[in-house]
């Protein structure tokens, strides 16, 4: 099992490195909405047994993560017809890495600090860590009020990932209540980018300078 | 019973303003019905206040909060006392509302400013009743946030949004430093509910810290001197009856914190004392001086409220030093003094701003130097006002001399009697008396250049007496304040039931000098009937006029003039600005003089630390660019700088260190 959990982790980080490479901006909804499939999968490798809630909290998770909001997003996409570039502030070659870099460092780092701390902890902290920085990255980076969503997905599919440290801790109830959260911030998010088109004529964040007072 | 009937008088106030709302603007009615409302409810209140100076103390859970243990409510003779200004202002500020802010004339704010109203007395009858953290802060919070909102009545005005800006920025101040005393309260006593602190039970440094931030959080909501700085701007912007109960009513709030905190602290040290009595006199004298200097009458008015602050602030000091030194008498005397004055201010300087904002309604003007025999046209608002300034001015035989006639003798009786620990009280009396010279001066000077001689200026509207329903409310202050100064044996039982003590009629000879009084009173009534009814009319006759031919009005000694003495005496405080042309020929042509005076802590201190400090900082406007990247960026930032606390640098170094 700890193999199977491992190797999804990693299977999620080799798409931080492909989100933040990618030139088009669909194909990063698809990474981001592959990132959440298997984030929700995730906390079913983690125990020998399978109970009923937990499978719920699951299926859940993927539908909301890997099906409805990127829906949503593709959806906000064709309604608002922009040109379907990511349009970085730095390259995608330097992005990814220093995706890389930032990756390798959190490892080498976190790795002196919780030695010797069980099994699979040992690769949940730095997989979070990273995937939390490069959430960070697409946000900075990006000018497009909607791949900075893509950022803010990233992120919080990273603070996912810590909240596995709590599996148990955490009731069903939260979870659920994470979920939603998520779900009605890109929802609102959408909308906002709808409306910042309509008053800008343009996705480009740098125009809500004007608003700075 | 006296409780339940300031809750439901409390209730009533908070929804008299909702009525209103709901009955809607175009209903003819709507003004009168709240108004109604408001005055029920403030009988109410003030009976149920009435019966709670006389009875035992009593509290009562309204109700239950479990994370904070319940909002505790209760009353006793000190709230009980503070509570009657609030509902008798309350009330009939209302009613003054009717006639001074129709809603007919002022559609767009008059129902804003019913609400607030509402909402004001409401929050001062709330935290008045409060024994535990959450109501008292409920109630203290509804005050200051709708005197914000009644200061903003006018905020299409400029000078009224600077001030309500400074004031709202005052009264955060204020809230935030209580924050922090009662989080320390909290700490130190592990409780939040008011419950006395036992001798002994904290460390001096707890307790002075306990007590400065009670100083500060209160002394700037009451006003003292160098805390003063929001309260002339803000009372002078808000409508008159709003300017009556900020200053007659709200500032007084500060002292009731000031008063519940001192009992509920363990035996002061002389040094708190101390300083409260400083504080009261450096604040009662400056009060006054910037007061004289003033052109603005509801500005002169509002510095009157710091003087007066000042005043009751030295009764305070005096009962302080009391407890340290355990001396009842002491503690008597101040206390009477200091609370006969919280009553006796709300009352002469309501009435005051009420007489002030009906020569505004009907002049349209505030400045002093271009009014004038106003008197003949509103002869009664005129004799109200002389009501006013004549107690105010704590001249007998009116209610501000019996204040300041405890306060004084509580500062001299103890010298008196020989007390080695009196020499600070004694020092304090001259300047209470310089006070009082320095108020009757600044009053001759108001009702001198507003009511007496004759118009100075054409460009005033045509001048009229106010309605009925403004006087009503002024006449009954005025026979409140001629009714405490001649009969002030029967105030004294109530001011001895609040303190607990019944020594005060056998130090002050109050019955003799309420025969003497009364005497004074019935003869000044008769001299002015006798001048009113003699056959023989006064004769109408030009001043003197240096045998200028052709003398105008202008040409009267204006309240500039009477008050330039004072100012030049003072001028090492107020440093006066004057603007003149100079007079350089025989025959000169047209020339201007202008003076005016800034305000001691905000425009010189306050006002000059900020530009500097703006200066300073714009360095870091660059970091607010208005990209949301950038403010990514700094969180980015900030985490990794967190997180690199957590690697073990230490352990690196060490294998080194080891070889």
């Amino acid at each position: 099992m700890i193999n199977i959990f491992n190797s999804l982790l990693v299977m999620i980080l080799a798409l931080n490195l492909l989100a933040l490479g990618s030139r088009s901006i669909l194909s990063v909804i698809r990474i981001i909405a592959l990132q959440g499939i298997l984030l929700g999968i995730l906390p079913l490798v983690l125990n020998e047994g399978l109970s009923i809630p937990q499978l719920i909290a699951s299926l859940t998770a993927i539908s909301i993560k890997g099906v409805v909001i990127p829906m949503v997003m593709i959806h906000a996409m064709k309604n608002i017809r922009i040109k379907r570039e990511v349009e970085p502030t730095i390259g995608f070659v330097p992005s990814s890495i220093l995706g890389a870099v930032i990756t390798g460092s959190v490892f080498l780092l976190t790795n002196q600090i919780t030695a010797g701390n069980g099994n699979y902890v040992n690769m949940i902290i730095p997989a979070a860590i990273t995937t939390i920085l490069v959430g960070f990255i697409l946000l900075v980076t990006r000018y497009k009020a909607i791949s900075q969503v893509m950022g803010y997905l990233v992120l919080e599919n990273g603070i996912y990932i810590f909240s596995l440290l709590l599996i148990e801790a955490i009731p069903l109830i939260v979870e659920m209540g994470m979920l939603l959260d998520l779900f009605v911030s890109i929802f609102i998010i959408t909308i906002i980018t709808n409306h910042i088109n309509n008053a800008f004529s343009s996705l480009d964040t740098r125009r809500l300078t004007t608003l700075k007072e | 019973m006296a409780l339940q009937l300031i809750i439901v008088a409390i209730i009533g106030i908070t929804l008299s303003g909702v009525v209103g709302i709901l009955l809607g603007k175009g209903f003819k009615w709507e003004q009168a019905i709240t108004t109604t409302i408001v005055i029920i409810s403030s009988v109410l209140g003030l009976i149920g206040a009435s019966i709670g100076i006389f009875s035992e103390a009593t509290t009562l859970k309204l109700f239950y909060w479990p994370t904070i243990g319940g909002a505790l409510i209760g009353l006793d003779g000190l709230s009980a006392f503070f509570l009657i200004p609030v509902f008798l202002i309350g009330g009939l500020g209302a009613l003054y509302g009717m006639g001074y802010w129709k809603s007919s004339e002022h559609r767009d704010s008059s129902q804003k400013l019913q609400l607030f109203w509402g909402f004001l007395v409401a929050g001062m009858g709330l935290l008045l009743i409060g024994r535990h953290v959450f109501s008292f802060f409920m109630g203290w919070e509804l005050m200051a946030i709708s005197a914000f909102v009644l200061v903003m009545t006018e905020d299409k005005e400029e000078e009224c949004r600077k001030s309500g800006l400074v004031y709202l920025l005052a009264t955060h101040i204020s809230t935030l430093t209580l924050f922090v005393f009662f989080a320390l309260w909290h700490y130190a006593t592990g409780s939040y509910v008011f419950q006395p602190i036992a001798e002994g039970a904290l460390q001096p440094g707890m307790l002075n810290a306990l007590f400065f931030l009670a100083l500060i959080g209160f002394g700037l909501k009451a006003g003292m001197m160098p805390l003063h700085f929001w309260l002339p701007g803000a009372h002078a912007s808000a409508p008159s009856h709003v300017s009556a109960i900020l200053s007659g009513v709200m500032l007084k709030m500060g002292i009731y914190g000031l008063i519940r905190v001192g009992l509920l602290l363990p035996t002061p040290p002389s040094l708190w004392g101390g300083i409260i009595l400083t504080i009261g006199a450096i604040s009662g004298l400056l009060g006054v001086v910037f007061a004289i200097a003033q052109h603005d009458i509801k500005k002169l008015l509002a510095y009157h409220s710091v003087e007066n602050i000042g005043i009751i602030l030295i009764g305070l000091g005096i009962a302080y030093l009391g407890r340290t030194y355990n001396q009842p008498e002491w503690i008597a005397l101040g206390m009477a003094g200091c609370l006969l004055h919280v009553w006796n201010h709300s009352l002469f300087k309501s009435l005051l701003f009420f007489g002030a904002g009906s020569v505004l309604h009907s002049t349209g003007k505030r400045n002093l130097d271009i009014m004038g025999g106003i008197g003949k046209k509103m002869p009664t608002t005129a004799l109200l006002f002389l009501i006013g300034a004549v107690a105010i001015s704590g001249i007998p035989p009116l209610n501000g001399f019996i204040s300041e006639l405890f306060i004084y003798i509580g500062l001299i009786r103890p010298i008196a009697l020989g007390d080695p620990n009196a020499i600070g009280l004694a020092m304090v009396a001259p300047v209470l008396s310089m006070i009082g010279a320095l108020a009757a001066a600044c009053f001759v000077k108001v009702y001198s250049a507003v009511f007496l001689g004759s118009q100075r200026s054409e460009d005033l509207k045509p001048v009229h007496e106010s309605p009925k329903i403004m006087l009503i409310p002024m006449g009954i202050l005025a026979v409140l304040c001629v009714a405490i100064g001649v009969l002030p044996q029967y105030v004294t039982l109530v001011l001895e039931s609040v303190i607990h003590q019944d020594i005060l009629l056998s130090i002050v000879p109050l019955k003799t000098y309420s025969a003497f009084s009364f005497g004074f009173l019935i003869s000044i009534v008769g001299l002015y009937i006798w001048m009113k009814f003699r056959s023989k009319k006064p004769k109408e006759v030009l001043t003197w006029d240096c045998g200028y031919a052709k003398p105008t009005s202008r040409m009267q000694y204006t309240a500039a003039s009477f008050g330039n003495g004072f100012a030049i005496m003072f001028d090492w405080v107020l440093h006066s600005k004057v603007h003149r042309t100079k007079l350089n020929a025989v025959m000169p042509d047209r020339v201007n003089f202008e003076s005016h005076v800034n305000e001691l802590v905000l425009d010189r201190l306050l006002k000059p630390v900020f530009r500097w400090t703006q200066n300073a900082s714009s360095w870091f406007g660059r970091f607010q660019q208005g990209a949301s990247q950038n403010y990514i960026l700094y969180i980015l930032i900030a985490v990794l700088i967190l997180m690199a606390t957590l690697v073990p640098y230490k352990e690196w170094f060490v294998p080194f260190i080891k070889n």
